[in-house]
């Protein structure tokens, strides 16, 4: 299998990265770019771990081929803190104990940023079926929903 | 330790609700997790799994794949020590069949290889050849003679009449006389009960990377709910000592018992011993499913005769789990709590092990208790229908309260039962009218609470911060807590601590985390080790002020002369002692090591508010509340996500989770897209009620809390349904079809 | 294996037909890389077909839209005007998958990966929608109820693909309607679906309808006997349970692990005649 060279932009950063045809973008960005926030929960996009955003659109990058990203610009959980800190969801996350193992919150926070981006006010039924596709074993979802609409409330008022 | 109730305390610290020391870490991505790391030179191994339920492996030829290019080293079972324990012999033989393969996805084989694509590659150059042999994997058929014979061997020594020889264990537990307890009954119920196999399903699948070098000396780093387990088994299974394994734990992405073992681990060290390159494994969710532990599944039977008023005056349960392929006491669990929440004069419950062509049991929070309470807490509230009583009040006129003796033999201490079963009473939830087709159901919950080896080191820094160092994997934000508890008892800032998991190489032995122990266990030895170094602070005073150790006493963060006749010196705060330490004696330092005992039994109680679709059978979860006695909850934050979240898993395993075998005895649904655990959009908010009373065991009154909320739900939600669709449930998971094919027979 | 970005149709269409091992079409890849990363296929060539001309456009036509084969789910929703023609088709596509899935996912690719359970299929085939079909002779338009011949099996030809879904006017007061039954709220497959799309006269009467069914069945069902126990109706009571018993009895469905035949066949009825009160709405009757 000969292998394919890829010009991509990552949170900004462009990137240039080899691969084989049949490689994920999930692992390309874990073993050929060293990002690793993304992770893989399933390679079947059931559980969300692996979300990113392909030219603005919330995907599961275990279901991109690591090939479609040239020319592509990807955002990453990576690349959600600025130099001014973190992002209002990451904080709420933490302030609202919404992350116990922690593993399924980088899918999460990128699919919740998507979301505000998307509608800013979003009602606690928006919030959870747009995270329908995130999977959360440990919090029960309670206070993943109060986070991301503390988060929203915050990003309103800024 | 005893509860310190010499002293009303008001904590500052404990009981508030600071941000988590690695919430930065796993909100940016930095936290490293199982499959996050990698090493120079390192390979790539993956497993050759059996396609067969049952089957005998004739022969295995790997010279095909060994002589592929990028092909570093195969294994098979032949290349691992069998330890004479027979724990630890199962594991082995879990970890790599040797001459049966006895579940769909058991490992045969492994291949390290360069790349993750020659290692695929190379497992299908493998040739096992195997004899398939009859299967069976349900608990009842397993159990009646003739039944295929799973492993040979290992039945109990004398099998009940009537039973096949796959029955490898059994336990009996209960005191009174219980004919003389149904003949005062006014109702008797029997029924019999069928829970399917689940799945923690954590998200994180597992993984870890091994190294071995030529000297015999091994690092290995992997996603586990306890690093000395995985040092104590790989070690047996490598035929290595103790010191010359350190294992790491990597940060974990949710365990919930299913990481209470090894699987890929001693795969790993192997494979990195026979190539001399680091060896990394990751299971795919494939592997995760058809290949670690699920939970028993389960056939129970249940009795309980009940007086007009609401009196149980007897009650009986006869368990039969099957723990998969290997022996497994589970069901002793589940026996001991069957019955626990009651007080009762005349109880008896029996259990019995059988082996079945399923993966090997893991521990599932709670392990053996939901399943049992479930079919208890099912005839209870249909007594209660019947004699048209209050399901709330019945349970508490049967309460058990201290005093009580268990239906497993202790007699309880102080408990929250009764607490909690009134505050549910009272809550709003519980008055709330209902609408026209909609139902609630109620049920409680217990479990034991773990307490155990454990072993804690705090170092007081010369700045005067503090570093705890333990040993258990944090799954629920347990270093938050202990951090409060370390600042709380030197009366420092919570952000004057820093709280580390150590590898086995840092730290004396520590048990796994399970058993809801850690926050209990580590907790009082964070406390006893503070206190240690309290001693030694105070004795550092002493000599700088020329009086006596004794003299000298701690409060407020701060080392005072102890009364008037001690002598008139400024306090000294722990900063002010740590800055000079160098100077009065070195570092200093407090520890602690103990088999905690005294955890203090957990009781819970739910209610659920449901509506059932009569055309389709689908339930949905309208309204649900958890009311819990935490102890002293230190962090109510992650006390709440406990309750929460186990609450959250006991609905999937009630409606839909469940491990499907189809007639050639392979796993249907090895995958999140079929194994269908609850997303956020299935649910409503989970009101957590937390109550605190004292754990008399532990010096804050701390209680375990993470189990206890996994066990109500199957009984809430299932008596809820049955109350909406008219029809007594009595199997899980209530999945549409199921309740659909229920109303329409009715 | 290998993969292809070509920038032309015929491009695409000539690689797929020279390639003698196994080709996979790439759209937006939600069921290609999961049957990779089961090992289920093994594709000597991967044409990524997203690089085509107007393969990403929505574009208004004789009243009706044509649907590049590679608009994703969740472009498919933002666009307020199909939505207004066809909403149970719009409803359709957005039932698959997660949000994620929904960035990525194609109607076409939902037809071609032809599981009986597609959600987009039975309310394309209730619209009466038309797939054009590329390939190395000229393009084809058929009825996309003739494209999947049964489990992950459709009528296209070596180097055959579907460019575009044609969605096709519809007369005043018209409506259409998908429900599905999954036992979550999200991320199941269906394990029953129904379709109906269905036409008014000023009274109130239906004077056109059709009815597919979904996952009880090798390929979706287009159930006349349950047109034809609506049309000449206001959907009354005796019409709907006319309705779900002519759709139960066109069930042939299949015992698996997410729905017994018992199953399938009752719920199929149950939800044509709740998509039927659905359509029927949004046509403007009272119901």
């Amino acid at each position: 299998m000969s292998s394919i060279s890829v010009s991509t932009t990552v949170n900004g950063d462009p990137v240039d990265f080899v691969c084989t045809p049949d490689e994920s973008l999930l692992d390309a960005l874990r073993n050929r770019m060293g990002l690793t926030g993304a992770k893989e929960g399933c390679g079947t996009g059931d559980c969300g771990a692996c979300s990113v955003l392909l030219n603005g659109r919330l995907v599961c990058s275990c279901l991109v081929l690591a090939a479609e990203a040239e020319g592509a610009e990807i955002a990453t959980v990576e690349g959600m803190a600025g130099p001014e800190g973190l992002h209002p969801l990451q904080r709420a996350f933490i302030d609202h104990a919404a992350l116990q193992c922690g593993v399924c919150t980088p899918g999460i926070l990128v699919a919740a940023k998507a979301l505000l981006e998307k509608n800013p006010d979003p009602s606690d039924e928006e919030v959870r079926y747009w995270l329908a596709g995130n999977l959360c074993r440990c919090t029960g979802y309670d206070k993943i929903v109060r986070a991301v609409q503390a988060a929203a409330a915050e990003m309103r008022s800024a | 330790m005893a509860f310190d109730s010499h002293e009303k305390r008001q904590f500052k610290q404990v009981g508030t609700r600071p941000p988590r020391p690695d919430g930065v870490d796993k909100v940016t991505g930095r936290a490293q997790y199982g499959a996050d790391v990698t090493a120079p030179g390192m390979l790539t191994a993956r497993i050759l799994r059996s396609p067969h339920a049952h089957a005998r492996i004739v022969s295995i030829d790997t010279s095909e794949a060994e002589a592929m290019a990028g092909v570093k080293g195969v294994v098979t079972g032949r290349d691992f020590a069998l330890p004479e324990d027979a724990g630890l012999a199962d594991i082995a033989v879990n970890v790599m069949a040797r001459d049966k393969a006895l579940y769909d996805g058991h490992a045969v084989a492994a291949v390290a290889a360069v790349s993750p694509a020659i290692a695929k590659a190379a497992l299908k150059a493998i040739k096992v050849q195997y004899e398939v042999l009859p299967h069976v994997t349900d608990v009842d058929a397993a159990m009646q003679p003739g039944a295929p014979v799973v492993l040979e061997g290992r039945a109990l020594e004398s099998v009940p009449a009537g039973m096949s020889v796959n029955v490898t264990h059994a336990s009996e537990f209960g005191h009174g006389d219980l004919a003389a307890g149904f003949a005062k009954a006014d109702r008797i119920v029997e029924r019999s009960f069928k829970t399917a196999a689940t799945h923690q399903g954590y998200i994180e699948p597992h993984a870890c990377l091994a190294s071995v070098t030529v000297d015999g000396k091994a690092d290995l780093w992997c996603c586990t709910q306890g690093q000395f387990m995985v040092r104590t088994v790989c070690a047996a299974l490598m035929g290595m000592e103790a010191s010359q394994l350190r294992v790491t734990a990597s940060e974990i992405g949710g365990g919930f018992g299913g990481k209470t073992t090894v699987f890929i681990e001693p795969v790993a060290l192997v494979l990195a011993r026979k190539t001399g390159r680091p060896v990394k494994i990751t299971m795919t969710r494939d592997e995760v499913f058809r290949a670690t532990g699920p939970t028993v599944s389960t056939s129970i039977d249940v009795k309980i005769g009940m007086t007009k008023d609401g009196r149980i005056t007897a009650g009986e349960a006869r368990l039969r789990y099957s723990g998969g392929a290997f022996p497994c006491g589970t069901v002793d669990m589940g026996a001991m709590a069957a019955f626990a929440a009651y007080d009762l004069e005349a109880v008896r419950t029996q259990g019995w092990n059988v082996l079945t062509n399923r993966p090997k049991e893991a521990a599932y929070r709670a392990p053996g208790a939901p399943q049992a309470i479930y079919a208890v807490e099912s005839v209870v509230d249909e007594l209660c229908q019947i004699l048209k009583l209050d399901p709330l009040d019945v349970r508490i006129r049967n309460a058990a309260k201290k005093g009580t003796k268990s239906s497993y033999g202790p007699v309880f201490d102080d408990i929250g039962l009764l607490a909690t079963l009134e505050a549910a009473k009272a809550h709003p939830h519980y008055k709330a009218p209902l609408k026209p087709g909609q139902a609630r159901g109620v049920s409680c919950g217990f479990w034991f609470n773990f307490g155990g080896n454990t072993c804690v080191s705090l170092n007081v820094n010369t700045d005067g911060t503090v570093g705890v160092t333990e040993g258990n994997p944090d799954i629920g934000g347990s270093r938050a807590s202990i951090s409060l508890m370390a600042a709380e008892e030197l009366g420092i800032p919570y952000d004057k601590v820093r709280t580390i998991v150590a590898d086995t190489a840092s730290l004396g032995y520590n048990d796994v985390t399970d058993g809801s122990r850690v926050t209990f266990s580590v907790g009082l030895a964070t406390i006893a080790a503070a206190r240690d170094a309290k001693v030694k602070m105070c004795a550092r005073a002493a000599k700088i002020w020329g009086i006596d150790d004794e003299a000298v006493e701690w409060k407020d963060g701060a080392a005072w002369p102890a009364g008037p006749n001690a002598g008139q010196f400024p306090p000294m705060s722990l900063a002010e002692i740590a800055a000079v330490s160098f100077q009065t004696g070195g570092p200093i330092a407090g520890h602690h090591e103990v088999n905690a005992d005294g955890a203090g039994v957990s009781f819970g109680v739910h209610l659920c508010d449901l509506e059932v679709d009569p055309e389709t059978g689908k339930t949905t979860i309208l309204r649900y509340s958890v009311f819990q006695d935490a102890g002293k909850a230190v962090h109510p934050d992650y006390v709440e996500g406990q309750m929460q979240g186990g609450a959250v898993q006991g609905i999937g395993w009630a409606l839909n989770e469940e491990y499907i075998y189809g007639r050639d005895g392979r796993l249907q649904n090895p995958g999140f897209l079929d194994y269908r655990v609850p997303v956020a959009s299935d649910l409503p908010m989970i009101e957590a009620v937390i109550l605190e009373i004292p754990n008399p065991g532990h010096p804050y009154g701390v209680r375990g809390v993470g189990e206890t909320p996994i066990v109500p739900p199957l009984a809430a939600i299932s008596n809820g349904v049955s109350r909406a669709v008219g029809v007594r449930m009595q199997e899980l998971p209530l999945s549409p079809p199921r309740v659909l094919k229920a109303i329409k027979a009715a | 294996m290998r993969y292809e970005k070509p920038q032309t149709v015929a491009d695409a269409a000539r690689l797929l037909t020279a390639e003698k091992g196994i080709t996979r079409v790439l759209g937006g890849g939600t069921d290609v890389l999961v049957q990779l990363k089961a090992g289920m296929v093994e594709p000597d060539l991967i044409v990524d077909i997203k690089a085509l001309p107007g393969i990403r456009a929505i574009v208004a036509e004789a009243g009706g839209f044509r649907i590049g084969a590679a608009v994703s789910n969740a472009q498919l929703g933002e666009d307020a005007a199909v939505r207004a023609l066809w909403p149970g088709v719009v409803e359709a596509a957005g039932l698959i998958g997660s949000t994620q899935v929904q960035g990525r996912a194609t109607m076409a690719g939902n037809l071609c990966n032809a599981s009986p359970a597609g959600d987009a299929v039975p309310a394309l085939v209730a619209a009466g929608a038309v797939a054009r079909v590329a390939g190395p002779g000229v393009a084809r338009d058929v009825p996309v109820e003739a494209i999947p011949a049964g489990p992950g099996k459709t009528t296209l030809k070596r180097g055959e693909f579907i460019t575009s879904i044609f969605l096709p006017a519809r007369p005043a007061k018209s409506g259409d309607a998908y429900l599905r039954f999954i036992p979550r709220t999200e991320m199941d497959i269906a394990v029953a679906s129904a379709a109906v799309s269905l036409t008014l006269n000023d009274q109130g009467v239906i004077t056109a309808a059709r009815v597919a069914l979904g996952a009880v069945a090798p390929t979706v069902r287009l159930v006349d006997d349950a047109a034809t126990a609506i049309i000449g109706t206001k959907l009354h009571d005796d019409a709907q349970a006319a309705l779900a018993a002519a759709c139960s009895a066109a069930c042939a469905p299949i015992d698996d692990k997410r729905g017994t035949i018992e199953f399938r066949t009752e719920v199929a009825g149950v939800l044509a005649k709740r998509a039927a009160r659905i359509a029927y709405t949004r046509a403007g009757g009272q119901a």
